[in-house]
């Protein structure tokens, strides 16, 4: 398996702040990762950091084989990275629908993938399906719960058809049967081919979905390999799982 | 509505606008329908950048402007046809827009805003002191008396403004109903979402500054003209920033009607006042108006009008304020 | 051009007393826009009130002028808790600073000095005081004192504001809430509450900038929109809510406003602040993200 994601010696500070030092990792294609750590550890920060929202000042960042720094956001998106808001961040005066319109309108439509109109309203209909909120699927982001908020964060990350998706703390706030349901949607987007970064708090869905675990604790990572072994590491216990 | 179909119906609209302001036999009305009319351009254009994407111009007036001081240029070196001036109007001030664009617009809109007002003060400062096209003495411009077939010229002018509004409208729907304006409202709603989600943000700003600048200098193009006597401080008036920022936001920023709305009822309003009251008065009356719709009713005329219809009390639509906001982007 | 080694002199000395006079314009603006990140625009013509007011006080009643802006502090801090309490309920509350939250603020710029054209008038006011027009001597250095009272006293009000937020618990607040709303909130200190204050003393300021401003030139309603560009500019690059930041940026502005007026002429001003505000916009660029 080819490495899909190549992450080497990246460092982000804010001000005298050392917000990840030395990051080094690789996430081959197809593969279920997850990454697991304490909160204010530079989870997120590594996250904006790969997908370009943040500028990294050490190290590099390399998808399918292209070096990633220098390029925008947006142009990462273009190449198939696609991530989740750990706080939601919806287009507020568009409708759901036309939410995941953005995506395929967008990110699709520029790797040459030309849709007509009813196609592409038909995509939209279908990422919604997928999580569950098709029949809401005129309102506006304002009259969701905060629990459909994350369903519909990973919808637009889902309707940009991307070749990495990482996401971001998807299911807080979800009932048992609801973070299944996702760790389920998951699992299918896997076997159709997205490589999946799955960035978590419950334990629970971060073991029945990754094949390899990441830690992260105050900006470096402590541990890096089977979900199994990495729980039963002392560095690991004293440092996340035992709290 | 197709967009074609749509600009013939506001050409059929616009004929019969002259036709009815000719029937009332005043010439007046054409004067003030003039200034009406370029309010509407104005308005339409501010719009595509301030309300479609949320990045608000300050410098209106240097637009305006610069439309309006390249006819006076182009008048001394070689006179041209009123349409092919406003051509001229549109490319310099869609350059300028394009420059101050690519020098502000990666920054927060709170950066671009201040670069707007500083960008009117130096364009001023460069006009006083440029005495090719008259500097703070001003430059005339002789127009004639007639045209045929229209009669009066100013009836020649107004028909040019008349057919720009109807352009600008058209323009501006057409926008609000393709790719672009999906873009823009991304802009507006969540910029860094919107990067997230492949929308090549920097490159639609600059898409909206030059077409919004474009058609402010295009609306000033034909001002000498109107005018006969262009200074500085006509050229750079306060009441146009002011206007072209309160007119969309108090008929609704969020489409084409709104600027069109708040620029006939504002603008008609204005002309009348003018007559009768002070036109200090008249700007203050303008920015009570702006504060006071941008408090109570933040959606402009168009929000009121669909809240009545929809019978529901319509909470503003606007980013949803979650608190602990900062401890995504630092820890 | 002779650059003689007078007129180098003196024209770095004004521009650092010009710096001083800057800095108290632009320590209302470090604190709404650099600490509380409120885009207050409309600042300079709060400026301009101050100065009207130290007009009145001065030709009705004979009141040096720096001294009616003192007494006025109080009301200038009440005006600045009432605007920001207008501002956060129509737009801080709904998310919607970034359009209307700016219109906002140019509709009170505007209405501001457009009620001054109509009780004042377009002509230029002056206040007389006793040390308008009389000048110290330094060697070959004219110290006027037009110019020495009024950075005096700017660097006294920054330096004075400074005490406040590094020393009192209100201080220390303000500058908690610049940076971690939710830290202050988790410390069950009330964040609005706190903004509230600070945009006052921020509104404060600007009296004093007022009286100031008069003291060393003739003022007029539209004056006030000369000075956004600058403010900003200063903000800017000093910082963000640095105040020694501000001081120093202040005084650089002064100094190469200065050398430019006596060496090239006045009306390149505008140019240079405008040179500055774009320097800044070049080489701090904030991205999306932040400041």
């Amino acid at each position: 398996m080819s490495q899909l994601l190549e992450i080497e010696r990246l460092g982000k500070r804010f001000g005298g702040f050392v917000a990840l030092e030395d990051i080094s990792l690789s996430v081959a294609a197809g593969e279920r990762v997850g990454l697991i750590g304490p909160n204010g550890s530079g989870k997120s920060t590594l996250v904006n950091c790969i997908c370009g929202t943040l500028r990294n000042e050490a190290g590099s960042v390399r998808f399918d084989g292209h070096r990633l720094d220098g390029s925008t956001a947006h142009q990462r998106t273009h190449r198939g990275l696609a991530r989740t808001f750990q706080l939601p961040r919806p287009f507020a005066s568009l409708c759901l629908l036309d939410n995941m319109r953005i995506p395929l309108l967008y990110t699709v439509a520029a790797r040459g993938g030309g849709r007509s109109a009813p196609d592409i309203e038909a995509r939209c209909f279908e990422v919604l399906r997928e999580v569950g909120l098709e029949d809401k699927a005129r309102r506006l982001p304002r009259e969701l719960t905060q629990v459909e908020m994350r369903k519909l964060e990973l919808a637009r990350a889902m309707a940009a058809e991307p070749k990495l998706l990482i996401a971001d703390e998807s299911m807080a706030g979800l009932t048992h049967s609801e973070v299944e349901d996702i760790v389920a949607l998951l699992k299918r987007l896997n076997e159709h081919g997205v490589t999946i970064i799955l960035i978590e708090h419950i334990m629970r869905a971060v073991m029945s979905f990754s094949q390899r675990l990441i830690v992260l604790v105050s900006g470096r990572k402590i541990a890096d390999g089977l979900p199994d072994q990495v729980v039963r590491d002392p560095d690991v216990e004293r440092a996340y799982l035992g709290q | 509505m197709r967009s074609d179909f749509f600009l013939l119906i506001c050409i059929a609209a616009c004929a019969a606008l002259y036709g009815a302001a000719a029937a009332l036999g005043n010439d007046y009305v054409f004067f003030a329908g003039y200034v009406v009319l370029q309010y509407v351009v104005l308005s339409t254009a501010w719009n595509i950048l301030g309300g479609y994407c949320g990045y608000v111009n300050f410098g209106s007036a240097a637009f305006f402007a610069l439309g309006a001081y390249s006819t006076v240029a182009m008048h001394k070196l070689h006179p041209l046809p009123i349409p092919l001036l406003v051509l001229v109007g549109g490319v310099v001030s869609g350059v300028v827009g394009l420059g101050m664009g690519y020098l502000t617009l990666r920054l927060r809109g709170a950066f671009f805003a201040i670069a707007t007002l500083a960008l009117a003060v130096v364009l001023q400062t460069l006009v006083v002191n440029w005495d090719y096209v008259g500097g703070s003495r001003g430059a005339y411009i002789v127009r004639p008396e007639t045209l045929a077939p229209f009669g009066p010229y100013i009836r020649y002018l107004f028909t040019i403004m008349l057919l720009l509004a109807a352009g600008a409208v058209t323009v501006a729907r057409l926008i609000e109903r393709s790719r672009p304006g999906f873009g823009f409202a991304t802009i507006r709603d969540d910029e860094l979402a919107a990067e997230a989600s492949g929308v090549p943000t920097l490159r639609l700003k600059l898409v909206a500054t030059m077409i919004s600048g474009a058609l402010m200098g295009m609306a000033g193009a034909p001002f000498p003209y109107y005018i006969g006597f262009l200074q500085p401080s006509s050229a750079f008036g306060l009441d146009y920033a002011v206007n072209s920022i309160a007119m969309p936001l108090i008929g609704g920023t969020t489409s084409w009607v709104g600027p069109l709305i708040g620029a006939v009822l504002l603008g008609s309003l204005q002309q009348i006042a003018t007559v009768t009251i002070s036109s200090a008065v008249n700007l203050l009356i303008v920015g009570c108006l702006l504060v006071a719709f941008v408090i109570i009713a933040p959606n402009g005329i168009v929000g009121l009008v669909r809240q009545y219809i929809q019978h529901k009390p319509e909470d503003f639509v606007g980013r949803r304020k979650v608190e602990a906001d900062a401890p995504e982007h630092a820890p | 051009m002779e650059m003689s080694l007078d007129l180098l002199g003196n024209a770095v000395v004004s521009g650092l007393l010009l710096g001083g006079f800057y800095a108290a314009v632009t320590i209302g603006v470090s604190i709404s826009f650099g600490m509380l990140d409120i885009v207050n625009i409309a600042h300079p013509a709060f400026i301009i009130l101050g100065s009207y007011i130290a007009y009145i006080a001065n030709t009705s009643f004979g009141i040096d002028p720096i001294l009616a802006a003192v007494i006025a502090l109080p009301a200038f801090y009440l005006l600045g808790a009432g605007v920001y309490q207008v501002y956060y309920l129509s737009f801080e509350r709904r998310g919607d600073e970034a359009l209307r939250g700016l219109a906002f603020f140019f509709g009170l710029l505007f209405i501001t000095e457009v009620m001054l054209v109509l009780v004042f008038g377009v002509d230029y006011r002056l206040v007389d005081a006793p040390y308008i027009g009389t000048s110290l001597h330094l060697g070959i250095v004219d110290l006027p004192l037009r110019l020495l009272v009024p950075c005096v006293v700017a660097l006294i009000m920054v330096g004075g504001l400074q005490v406040f937020m590094s020393r009192t618990f209100l201080g220390r607040a303000i500058l908690a809430v610049a940076q971690d709303q939710l830290a202050l909130r988790l410390m069950a200190a009330n964040p609005t509450r706190i903004k509230r204050i600070a945009f006052g003393l921020s509104i404060a300021t600007a009296s004093i900038a007022g009286a100031v401003l008069i003291v060393i030139q003739p003022v007029e309603p539209s004056i006030g929109r000369d000075y956004i560009g600058r403010v900003f500019a200063i903000c800017v690059l000093g910082g963000m809510g640095s105040f020694a930041g501000t001081v120093v940026a202040a005084m650089a502005l002064g100094i190469v406003e200065s050398l430019t007026a006596t060496f090239y002429g006045p009306s390149w001003a505008p140019a240079v602040s405008f040179g500055f505000l774009l320097l800044t916009l070049a080489v701090r660029p904030a991205g999306l993200l932040g400041r």
